[in-house]
């Protein structure tokens, strides 16, 4: 398990789809690295043979009747869209 | 203690309008009022429909446990026909079709959601400096923050704008505002509350909790939310309680916990002067007091900055431009929308935050990031279980100094990180806390409030409320008002 302790922030930020300005970018590495540096103080804990913890309580299996409910509408859905087409979003172009 | 309707407590006002000597209106009528007279200063509100308010009270079922009492709500919470903007330019003109679960139960308790506040964007920060849209300060003193992220909930409280409030609290978002405005806070169980409708930041984290005057008046806010709902899958079954009575039950016997962690140099002396003589007032009170240890505290930050932002990295990813949001102009193709809509519609902190999360989720570092963390949660889970066996309660402070001044942590985000250090571990644990007001610092010559800081079992809310409601009934510093209007 490899662990830098130097973030690549282009490429973090592409991943996240986030498109930064050089400023920001220069700007997050910086603080990044230092939180990173930071976080890096976990390598010093034991965790040999611990479990991860997903829900803190432990709830796992959450399950109800299978039987349908009534949605809350086309109108709600749209009614924040950016743009939309009838009762549709509008997308630009997908297949190039 | 003031006479003015919007200063009392929600106990008090139902009184008053069960006796028929106010009505409804004349409530929301004394906030809106003192709304108009504070909130250029304060800027705790970001929208708020008076009109709609007035109409609720006049219509108000007053038989109901909070029939006509008007609720502010901090704005990453659905209320149905009002804007929700979680304080970001992202969202500017959404308007909520549905009312989130919390807020569902709070209306059909009678209460009247009167405005949305101001936080942190997406519930991201600790001082709501991070806000896109306006500045917060605190009543205390101006030229300080009301902490964060629900800094507009505790605000509003504190200044006399609001009854009670609605906050949340991922890693101490309810406790410490609700310290640095010298107001009752809480954040209850994992799963106590039902998030439907709440905007997910870090799903394993968050939660709804009331923000009030008093413990009562938060036993009662409380005891209208909470319970299992089908639309929310982490909330739990277990029945809910009587939290008002727990109010009254004092704490003769109650084992009372002092972590030996928290306790520890960089607390400011004010800070600790003020929580141990709230500790010593619950041992005169009957309390039985002894030093605990947490060992793992030291791993709480690093944890969470690990696990929230990888969660909040995966959560944020719904904001897209395609369904609702900023959506960027003439891009010239898909991928356009998703890189510059977002890049437009986020904060510098929200950035950072998905950053940081997508980076420990990345190909390559999920194991030493992610997988570690959720390790090293368990952990500090486990420290609080064995605790618990040893005592009902664990006490100290929320926050190591009391509000900071406007602007001091803008330039480091690590150092406002490590102020969390106190409140952190109980999200990490999934377990129940409190801050109720326990006297004031010295700073820059004005006087502070701080907060002491109660943490109870999973489902132990009424064990706080125990503790909460004798350290009010034997000290009065949840009475002291800012002197702002």
């Amino acid at each position: 398990m490899s662990r830098a302790e130097h973030i690549d922030v282009g490429k973090t930020a592409d991943l996240a789809r986030l498109r930064l300005t050089p400023e920001e970018a220069a700007a997050y590495g910086g603080q990044l690295d230092r939180i990173l540096g930071y976080i890096s103080q976990l390598e010093r804990a034991d965790t040999e043979g611990v479990e991860a913890t997903a829900h803190p309580l432990g709830l796992t299996d959450a399950l109800r009747e299978d039987v349908a409910r009534e949605g809350r509408g086309v109108e709600a859905a749209l009614r924040n869209a950016p743009k939309r087409s009838g009762d549709q979003f509008l997308v630009p172009k997908v297949v190039e | 203690m003031s006479d003015a309707l919007n200063e009392c407590t929600v106990v008090e006002l139902r009184r008053r309008l069960r006796a028929g000597e106010i009505c409804a209106r004349d409530i929301v009528l004394s906030v809106e009022a003192a709304i108009a007279a504070r909130d250029e200063v304060i800027g705790g509100y970001l929208h708020r429909d008076v009109e709609r308010a007035l109409a609720a009270a006049d219509g108000a079922d007053l038989s109901l446990p909070l029939g006509g009492i008007p609720v502010a709500v901090k704005d990453v919470i659905n209320v149905a026909g009002q804007p929700l903007t979680c304080a970001s330019k992202m969202l500017g003109g959404y308007v909520s079709t549905w009312d989130a679960t919390a807020v569902a139960r709070l209306k059909a308790a009678g209460a009247i959601p009167f405005g949305k506040v101001n936080c942190d964007e997406f519930a991201m920060g600790s001082t709501t400096e991070n806000s896109a849209l306006r500045v917060t300060r605190n009543p205390w003193d101006l030229e300080c923050v009301p902490g964060g992220s629900s800094g507009g909930s505790a605000a509003v409280v504190a200044a006399g704008e609001a009854i009670v409030s609605l906050g949340t609290d991922t890693g101490g978002s309810i406790r410490q505002p609700a310290s640095f405005c010298g107001i009752t806070g809480m954040k209850p169980t994992y799963g106590r509350v039902s998030r439907s409708g709440l905007v997910a930041y870090a799903s394993s984290l968050d939660g709804i909790g009331p923000m009030a005057r008093t413990a009562e008046d938060a036993a009662l806010v409380l005891q209208a939310m909470a319970g299992h709902d089908v639309l929310d899958s982490t909330s739990l079954r277990d029945g809910v309680p009587d939290y008002g009575a727990a109010v009254g039950q004092g704490v003769k016997g109650m084992r009372i916990g002092l972590p030996k962690e928290y306790f520890v140099e960089g607390i400011e002396p004010g800070v600790r002067a003020a929580v141990m003589e709230a500790v010593r007032g619950l041992e005169g009170a009957g309390a039985i007091v002894k030093e605990i240890t947490l060992p793992h505290t030291e791993y709480a930050v690093a944890t969470y900055y690990i696990i929230a932002t990888a969660e909040a990295s995966a959560n944020l990813a719904r904001f897209d431009g395609i369904r609702y949001g900023h959506r960027c102009e003439d891009p010239a193709n898909l991928r356009e929308v998703y890189d510059r809509s977002r890049a437009e519609g986020f904060g510098a902190e929200v950035k950072r935050r998905i950053i940081l999360g997508t980076y420990v989720l990345s190909s390559g570092y999920y194991d030493a990031y992610y997988g570690k963390a959720q390790k090293v949660r368990t952990l500090i889970r486990r420290d609080f279980e064995e605790a618990f066996r040893e005592v009902d309660l664990i006490a100290g402070p929320v926050c190591p100094v009391p509000a900071f001044r406007i602007g001091e942590h803008a330039a480091d985000p690590l150092e406002m990180y490590l102020a969390d250090i106190f409140t952190i571990a109980a999200n990490l644990a999934g377990i129940c806390g409190i801050s109720v007001p326990c006297g004031f610092t010295e700073s820059g010559g004005r006087a502070l409030p701080v907060g002491l800081q109660l943490m109870g079992r999973p489902l132990g809310e009424t064990d706080l409320l125990r503790a909460a409601g004798e350290w009010q009934r034997v000290s009065d510093w949840h009475l002291r008002r800012p002197g702002v209007g």
